[in-house]
């Protein structure tokens, strides 16, 4: 839905991408600062609260037990859920999850699950009948434009953050022992944003960009620089060209933001 | 519960059901099944069968959601209970509720909603049975019934799904090797005005694998596109003959 102000911004944000300059400042190519902390919600086993310019996102994972998939009973479960807080955008509805809180969720989810980022072999309790079960939780909590890359950063920092209890099984019953061990996280796959206005691929689109974008492309990468996930949104369209062009962006910026970060 | 096969691709490079790598599972399209639709396709490409209909430019309800300028798109993407193994429940699964999203943004790039403002066209896909790459080949399939409808388009949407086997770059996934193999890469694609209008991937690919999958899709996409065209154009050869 484009706002009045949108309109009238639209072609000065789309003239000075034309030439190779963004209304923020920012060059094509950069992302807004990214602060993130970790361990904010007490009695979440793991947190994360991230900023992505005025964007925030904050994660919280809970971890209880379940039945495996069928298909996968030696591996634990990962569930990731989005929810668009109405407090978050006065586009936002209070109300079961929307296309949109969906899609972001199963980007997520599929960044986190096809780069194997957890070790899932190791959340098994009993093959067939009893693994952890881990619930993600993504809660927008100030919508400023490129979600999944906020929600997948936090995501990940939540889950790298996050610690499980001791236990030991005793007739088939987990016994809660003292102490926590870190959730195993192996891989950082880390999402880059593309929207396209004018026929030019600008990275970490904020909202305004967003308003105005003819399509957005998302690409996944993981600690070798591969690919594990893709995800084109949007009523427009993209050369072959253009994907490949942002494939190679997407890995230099998934490497920056990892060293950054040390991840 | 079907059993997991030991190879996917035997010695002489053939996959489970005898197709080279780069080859298509066989493919029937008509156009115009469905009477009651303004438009309508059946597809089957191997054991996927998918049907197709559209409805509309209609007036949309409630009121206050049409757009001044153009008409809106609506999407349904949704599977039968008994087009799988085990039975889907009927209600909508946030798989296809993603999937309902993505299929209209990959068919909406081809029309020109500015020509319909203020209405509202419905596209729904049914798939009676699925066996792999299904987003795919309800593109294909809607696309083909906006057409029937008589709705102006840049060009028909037309997708194809490539993927990796066992370290093969694969064309057209059927479901043992989308959930056994390791990538999947579904593409649509306007061939005439060469741009891609869906790009998902799951699993992992290098850069070099993942372009040349791109690449093996969207040549599957031309082939299927030139099928496509013939079975429009069937439709209203077959109109002229009962006329005469």
């Amino acid at each position: 839905m484009s706002t009045i102000v949108v309109r009238v911004k639209q072609k000065q944000i789309a003239q000075l991408i034309a030439k190779g300059k963004r209304l923020d400042g920012r060059g094509l190519n950069d992302y807004r600062e990214i602060k993130i902390d970790q361990g904010i919600i007490e009695k979440a086993e793991g947190s994360a609260r991230v900023l992505l310019g005025k964007t925030e996102v904050m994660v919280g994972v809970k971890i209880e037990t379940g039945e495996p998939f069928p298909d996968t009973p030696n591996e634990g479960v990962l569930t990731v859920n989005a929810e668009l807080v109405p407090l978050a955008s006065p586009t936002f509805e209070p109300g079961p999850p929307d296309e949109n809180s969906i899609e972001l969720a199963r980007v997520v989810d599929r960044g986190i699950r096809e780069s194997k980022a957890i070790d899932l072999e190791k959340l098994c309790i009993a093959p067939g009948k009893k693994v952890f079960v881990i619930f993600v939780d993504i809660y927008v909590l100030n919508h400023d434009g490129n979600l999944i890359d906020a929600s997948s950063l936090a995501a990940m920092a939540a889950l790298l953050n996050t610690k499980m209890f001791n236990y030991e099984i005793e007739e088939g019953e987990i016994k809660i022992k003292p102490g926590y061990t870190a959730l195993p996280v192996r891989r950082h796959p880390v999402s880059v944003t593309f929207a396209k206005i004018n026929d030019r691929l600008v990275v970490d689109p904020w909202l305004e960009e967003e308003q105005i974008m003819d399509a957005r492309l998302t690409i996944t990468i993981d600690d070798d620089g591969n690919i594990c996930a893709v995800q084109k949104g949007g009523s427009g369209y993209f050369t072959p060209k253009q994907v490949f062009e942002a494939v190679q962006i997407a890995r230099e910026k998934a490497a920056e933001i990892r060293k950054k970060l040390g991840w | 519960m079907s059993q997991k096969p030991e190879k996917l691709i035997d010695k002489k490079g053939l996959r489970l059901d005898g197709r080279k790598p780069d080859e298509l599972r066989p493919i029937k399209i008509e156009v115009g099944v469905l009477s009651n639709a303004d438009g309508s396709a059946y597809i089957e490409q191997g054991k996927n069968k998918i049907l197709a209909a559209v409805y509309g430019p209609k007036e949309l309800h409630p009121k206050h959601m049409a757009l001044p300028d153009r008409m809106v798109l609506r999407c349904r993407y949704h599977m039968a209970p008994f087009s799988v193994q085990e039975r889907k429940s009927p209600a909508p699964s946030r798989r296809e509720i993603e999937l309902s999203k993505v299929i209209r943004e990959a068919i909406e790039p081809a029309i020109f909603v500015e020509y319909y403002p203020r209405t509202a066209t419905d596209v729904f896909v049914e798939v009676l049975q699925a066996d792999g790459s299904t987003r795919c080949t309800s593109i294909t399939a809607a696309s083909l019934a906006l057409a029937d409808a008589g709705i102006p388009m840049r060009d028909l949407v037309v997708a194809c799904s490539a993927g990796k086997v066992e370290d093969t770059i694969v064309l057209d996934l059927m479901d043992i090797e989308d959930k056994v193999g390791s990538a999947d890469v579904p593409v649509a694609y306007m061939p005439n005005l060469g741009v891609i209008t869906l790009l998902q991937m799951d699993g992992i690919l290098t850069p070099e694998e993942f372009e040349k999958a791109v690449n093996l899709a969207i040549d599957g996409c031309k082939k299927i596109y030139a099928m496509q065209k013939e079975a429009l154009k069937a439709k209203y050869v077959s109109v002229k003959e009962v006329e005469e």
